[in-house]
């Protein structure tokens, strides 16, 4: 596995938002965890990333032990997340912004580097277009696209997505799933935080249902697609 | 109030005053760049100026530069001499600058932060920083709380006038290298890779740490960046006026601080605007009030609750999070 978190405990404050998760995700996969708001899908996912300190447990990416690397070596590893939201440099140009997608590579203004430009511009048209424009004047799809794109150019092995979905118009959505699909296809495993579960789940393939800090369903997503107890709590309804 | 004072007084007082306000700029950056990155007003940067400044004392002091000839002169440089004699001075104040402002971010701020302290032990931190420093040079470091002068090695002369205004070598050495150090800042900040990672700390801490920087190091170099200016500023601060004093930090950092806020704090071009205008501003209070320093600083003060009261985020706003520089 590339990816596995073992028996995770997570505190905000006193609060213990994650109590004892484990999953894996393996290579050239789509892994989703889906559950409602406060579930802690987005704690889980920073702890990944390195931003929130893991008070037991273990995550281990391809076979080294991360619990305790600070967040930026574990961009080196490969590991990049883009955040939830607005997570863009408000105040830098789209070509900026992407820069720093690749802070941790040495390559920058190599043939290697242009190529994954002209890939995320490929991915992503719009960007192309806004190259020169600052960050925080762009419009809230665009910001998701710029958080997506950016996080590419860091030619991460396993991708975090943080609700990709969030805010978007519904065809908007449906695209932005459409390029994780593609991103995936072209070889970079994904680790998905959705909401809306009926696209994550439609598009990953495997899939962790949370509630309250706990795993309380884990199967192929195909079939938690179809699962009555999931329809009826997250896909609204059967 | 003496309005013919003050127009008398007029050219000289902004000439001054933009000299003193490119000392106050430098300093300004200094707060300006800390805020941005921590929104942690850093007090204790004006003691850092206040290190540096005696920078220039330690660099006559290795040179053997008496402070007297033996004839009771001046012991005025000439030439390479001179500018090997100012180089030593400007690039000891920048290392004390530079030296302290890290040892101050370790000491004072980096435990804390390890710890998730809450803002306001922050700003007692800062500010009991800022009282050690200038208590352990007055105790310590300078003998009885004295002014030291600094050995005149630079001839003061009139190069050239602009109206009635004076304007001495000195002036243009200040507002010149002052100048120079903002530009090589704002090219830092702006172009270098580095100066990107300060402005992705500054703009969104979490998004930069998920982009692989490592945010410490970013601090620490920002606050390198900080002291380096202070030290530029204690440097140029000698050259001008040639004293200097355990409280000097104080003195010249409230309004330092004062003209970042005028400007915008966070917000690097509304620190050195800042700086300018209330050098500026300041001279100007003087000159309307006979000549009384002290009316000089209430005028600046009345100008910046005035500016703020109209623009509570100073005059150009934005912090670094939005501008783009």
């Amino acid at each position: 596995m590339l990816l596995e978190v073992n028996d995770l405990h997570v505190f905000y404050g006193r609060i213990e938002a994650i109590k004892g998760i484990s999953f894996t995700v393996g290579e050239g996969e789509i892994v989703t965890l889906i559950g409602a708001n406060g579930a802690g899908k987005s704690t889980t996912l920073k702890t990944v990333s390195g931003l929130r300190p893991v008070a037991k447990g273990t995550i281990t990416f391809d076979g080294q032990d991360i619990t305790k690397m600070p967040a930026h070596k574990r961009t080196e590893l490969g590991i990049c997340q883009a955040p939830e939201g607005r997570g863009i440099f408000p105040g830098m140009s789209v070509l900026e912004n992407l820069d720093m997608g690749c802070w941790t590579r040495k390559d920058r203004k190599s043939a290697a580097y242009k190529s994954d430009l002209e890939r995320v511009f490929e991915l992503f048209p719009r960007l192309a277009e806004r190259k020169s424009q600052a960050g925080g004047s762009m419009s809230g799809g665009e910001q998701q696209m710029l958080t997506i794109g950016r996080a590419l150019m860091s030619r991460p092995r396993v991708l975090l997505l943080d609700e990709p979905s969030m805010g978007l118009a519904p065809m908007l959505i449906t695209q932005i799933f459409d390029i994780i699909t593609e991103i995936n296809r072209q070889g970079t495993t994904v680790l998905l935080v959705e909401q809306n579960a009926a696209q994550a789940l439609r598009r990953a393939h495997r899939a962790y249902v949370l509630e309250t800090g706990l795993v309380v369903k884990t199967d192929e997503a195909s079939k938690l697609l179809t699962d009555p107890a999931v329809q009826a709590a997250y896909l609204g309804g059967a | 109030m003496d309005f013919n004072s003050f127009v008398n007084l007029f050219w000289p007082s902004t000439v001054n005053g933009l000299v003193l306000g490119s000392i106050y700029a430098l300093i300004a950056l200094g707060y300006t760049l800390v805020y941005g990155v921590l929104r942690l007003i850093n007090f204790a940067n004006s003691e850092v100026f206040m290190f540096s400044a005696f920078g220039s004392f330690f660099a006559i002091d290795m040179l053997g530069i008496p402070d007297r000839l033996s004839n009771g002169d001046d012991p005025y440089k000439t030439g390479f001499t001179l500018v090997g004699v100012l180089a030593l001075c400007l690039v000891m104040s920048i290392i004390i600058g530079g030296a302290s402002a890290v040892v101050l971010e370790r000491v004072a701020y980096r435990p804390l932060r390890k710890r998730n302290a809450p803002r306001l032990v922050f700003l007692i931190s800062a500010i009991g920083a800022s009282f050690a420093m200038s208590e352990a040079v007055g105790e310590w470091g300078t003998k009885q709380r004295q002014d030291y002068a600094l050995a005149r090695v630079f001839k003061k002369r009139r190069l050239f006038s602009i109206f009635n205004a004076d304007v001495r070598n000195d002036y243009v050495l200040v507002v010149i290298g002052s100048l120079i150090m903002m530009v090589i800042l704002v090219l830092f900040v702006n172009r270098s890779k580095v100066g990107r990672g300060i402005r992705a700390v500054a703009q969104d801490m979490e998004t930069a740490r998920l982009m692989g920087v490592n945010v410490d190091r970013i601090i620490l170099i920002t606050f390198l960046v900080g002291g380096v200016m202070a030290g530029g500023a204690a440097f140029f601060f000698e050259i001008y006026n040639g004293s200097a004093r355990y409280s000097l930090g104080f003195e010249l950092g409230v309004k330092a601080f004062t003209a970042a806020v005028l400007g915008g704090i966070g917000n690097i071009k509304g620190a050195l605007l800042g700086g300018l205008m209330l050098g500026v501003i300041e001279n100007w209070g003087t000159s309307l009030f006979e000549s009384n320093q002290k009316m000089g600083s209430v005028t600046a003060f009345v100008v910046l609750v005035l500016v703020l009261m109209l623009r509570p985020t100073g005059l150009l706003g934005e912090s670094m999070g939005r501008s783009k520089a």
